[in-house]
């Protein structure tokens, strides 16, 4: 009885001690980011995965975790494979997403793929700047997102939607006299009012009336619209959200008025709304970086490996922007020839030259698309048309 | 042409706004109290009539009959549970209770069917009028707002002045403690107010959500509010001041916003309010009554 104790008692100092052993040993070697010898990349991710915002950070998680296994699937670039670990910051604009950054280095994070809400990701860019991470955001969209050298964006930065849109317009000739009817006490409408209204005087678009509403009178358009009837105007350019657009299509069709109309991302989900008319919509045009019943080769392929590997979802644009990051952090990685044990610091300066020196990249959200040093995305816009009660590429 | 589209269109939203405010004026004309959660009873009747209609299937007529019931059993619950344990409390408390309950209908609704904006099915089938080669257009829930207003307003002046139950509630109105000396039920009465003021809600939800299609939990909120400005406008108490307060209201929102700025236009309404307060307490067609000393 007494030596049974004795065996249990030694046997469990051995396995405390063992343990503890190898949890130095790994922390050692992984904390300050300086590399891995099994030749693997550690990308860190940081998104909201539980709380009101979950369904960005799981989309993101999701994609990246698929194109992570796609690049190793191919046996990784130049031989170096990738690994994603994910932390939980709940959109937390503060300790959140601070605490979330810190355990990705604590699990060796090498370069960042995140965050993907704009509060958190304000959060830690002064952190990654310190630590001299590179990092791209898949979806965090706020200007001063970018205001550090080391960080970069996938998604467009607000206001360049509206240049964008002015450009597509005007490039594609779709109409000469154009209405706008935007939010004015919302910050991404007027931003991108204020752009669109720069970009179209520029290339000779007749702005025949500007229209707003405010958050307190948001149901009734009838002014606004006869305003746009009156002067004649083609295109109606709606730089909104989805549910005030419902509402004007309804007014417009009540009214008899049959503009074209054009909106931004913020027109994204006009048809998962409950109850919508989707006959009402039928001929919409937006500027959106992704649809997912887009019939080109590369989304295809991407919605059908999505559905299978998570229980027949569809992606949806933070998916999209998400993959596209590990794609374009992949690609410049076989550029920059990084190997994976590089320190943090090293890829970085490396990383952050390359992205904005003749780089180009052709993704799920973009063609062509290249970085200013600042960190802004270039890319051409994909517009989509509502067809059939179905988004279709233009 | 313009200018008429838009008095046109403030006409409309105008008469929707002098439905809702025949509640309020009802309601305070009778139980003398602003029953403030009148504009969240709106969004009740919507979500009512959408539930009905979408959800469930029913036809247009049977919903609309639906969500006047349920608005007319929920106005009687609420007078019962919340403001009759007040009747003889300070107006100021009835005030605080009808707060409360707004808030507790508007989460409620968030609780039920989430946040998601629900897109309304017109119940209104009435053609639409094109004149002058379709440059104005009279939408058929124009048409509707404006004949429903009047026909509610004819029709509760006619109650009010010739039924018995009418001349209760007016008796009611004016002195309480002689009513109820004269053998009339005021408990009854007052609950008779809040089941007409709530039946005329649901009819103004579904004004409000045909003509605007859009439902959230808050449907309800800024109408109501403006609304009462138009009750007050009107002269608080007076049915027909009600109409006209709501019409005016309406067409000083629209062709502000047309011609001045749509930012303004709220504020123009509420600037109304305060000018009216100033000038003539009682509204345009309010009654001066002399408090006995």
């Amino acid at each position: 009885m007494k030596f049974a104790k004795k065996l249990m008692a030694l046997s469990l100092a051995a396995v405390m001690a063992g343990s503890c052993l190898t949890g130095c040993g790994d922390s050692s070697s992984k904390s300050d980011g300086s590399g891995s010898s099994d030749g693997t990349i550690v990308i860190g991710g940081s998104g909201p995965l539980t709380g009101s915002a979950a369904q960005y950070g799981v989309a993101v998680k999701n994609a990246a975790q698929l194109a992570v296994d796609e690049i190793n699937k191919d046996g990784g670039v130049n031989g170096v494979k990738f690994k994603l670990v994910f932390e939980d910051d709940e959109a937390d604009p503060g300790d959140k997403a601070v605490n979330a950054y810190n355990a990705l280095k604590d699990k060796g994070m090498q370069i960042m793929l995140g965050t993907v809400t704009t509060g958190s990701c304000l959060a830690v860019i002064d952190k990654t700047k310190q630590d001299n991470i590179f990092q791209i955001t898949p979806s965090a969209s706020a200007q001063d997102v970018i205001k550090n050298d080391n960080t970069f964006q996938v998604c467009f930065t607000d206001p360049n939607q509206g240049k964008a849109s002015a450009d597509y317009i005007a490039d594609n000739n779709i109409a000469k006299k154009i209405a706008i009817i935007y939010d004015n006490s919302d910050a991404y409408s007027s931003g991108i009012y204020n752009t669109f209204k720069a970009e179209a005087a520029e290339k000779g678009l007749d702005i025949v009336t500007e229209q707003s509403f405010t958050k307190d009178s948001k149901t009734d358009f009838s002014a606004q619209i006869t305003a746009a009837k009156s002067a004649e105007a083609e295109l109606l350019f709606l730089p909104i959200y989805y549910q005030e657009a419902s509402l004007i299509l309804a007014q417009c069709k009540s009214a008899d008025y049959s503009p074209k109309f054009f909106g931004c991302d913020g027109l994204d989900g006009i048809l998962s709304v409950d109850n919508f008319d989707k006959s009402l919509a039928e001929g919409v045009m937006l500027l959106t970086p992704f649809a997912a019943d887009a019939s080109d080769d590369a989304t295809q392929k991407f919605v059908k490996a999505y559905k299978e590997k998570y229980n027949n979802e569809t992606p949806n644009q933070f998916a999209a922007d998400a993959y596209d990051g590990i794609k374009i952090i992949a690609k410049l990685v076989e550029k920059e020839g990084i190997k994976a044990d590089m320190s943090a610091s090293e890829i970085c300066d490396k990383l952050k030259k390359a992205i904005s020196d003749g780089f180009k990249f052709d993704g799920l959200t973009g063609q062509g698309m290249t970085w200013s040093a600042d960190g802004a995305v270039s890319k051409n816009p994909k517009a989509v048309v509502i067809k059939d009660g179905n988004y279709s590429a233009l | 042409m313009a200018f008429l589209d838009y008095l046109i269109n403030g006409i409309s939203l105008g008469s929707i706004y002098a439905v809702i405010a025949l509640g309020y004026t009802l309601v305070y004309g009778i139980a003398k109290m602003l029953n403030f959660a009148h504009g969240d009873i709106i969004m009740v009747g919507g979500y009512a009539v959408f539930t009905a209609m979408v959800t469930w299937g029913w036809s247009t007529w049977v919903a609309m009959l639906f969500a006047v019931v349920v608005c007319t059993l929920l106005g009687i619950t609420i007078e019962k549970v919340a403001y009759k344990p007040l009747r003889k409390a300070s107006s100021l408390s009835v005030l605080i209770t009808a707060i409360g309950v707004s808030y507790f209908l508007q989460n409620l609704a968030l609780l039920i069917f989430d946040e998601k904006p629900k897109v309304f099915t017109s119940v209104v089938n009435i053609p639409k009028i094109n004149l002058f080669d379709g440059k104005v257009v009279i939408k058929g829930e124009t048409t509707a707002a404006i004949l429903v207003s009047v026909v509610i307003v004819v029709g509760l002046s006619l109650f009010i002045n010739h039924t018995q139950k009418g001349r209760a509630m007016l008796a009611v109105s004016e002195d309480k403690d002689a009513a109820q000396l004269m053998g009339i039920n005021v408990n009854s009465t007052i609950s008779l107010t809040f089941a007409i003021g709530s039946g005329l809600a649901a009819v103004a939800g579904m004004l409000l959500c045909s003509s605007y299609p859009t439902l959230t939990n808050t449907t309800g909120a800024m109408p109501g509010i403006k609304a009462f400005v138009a009750a007050v406008f009107g002269g608080i108490g007076s049915i027909p001041g009600a109409m006209i307060g709501g019409i005016l209201i309406g067409v000083i929102e629209i062709l502000g916003r047309a011609y001045i700025s749509p930012q303004l236009a709220d504020a123009m309404v509420f600037a109304v309010l305060i000018l009216v307060l100033m000038i003539k307490p009682t509204g345009i067609l309010g009654k001066k009554i002399n408090e006995k000393v």
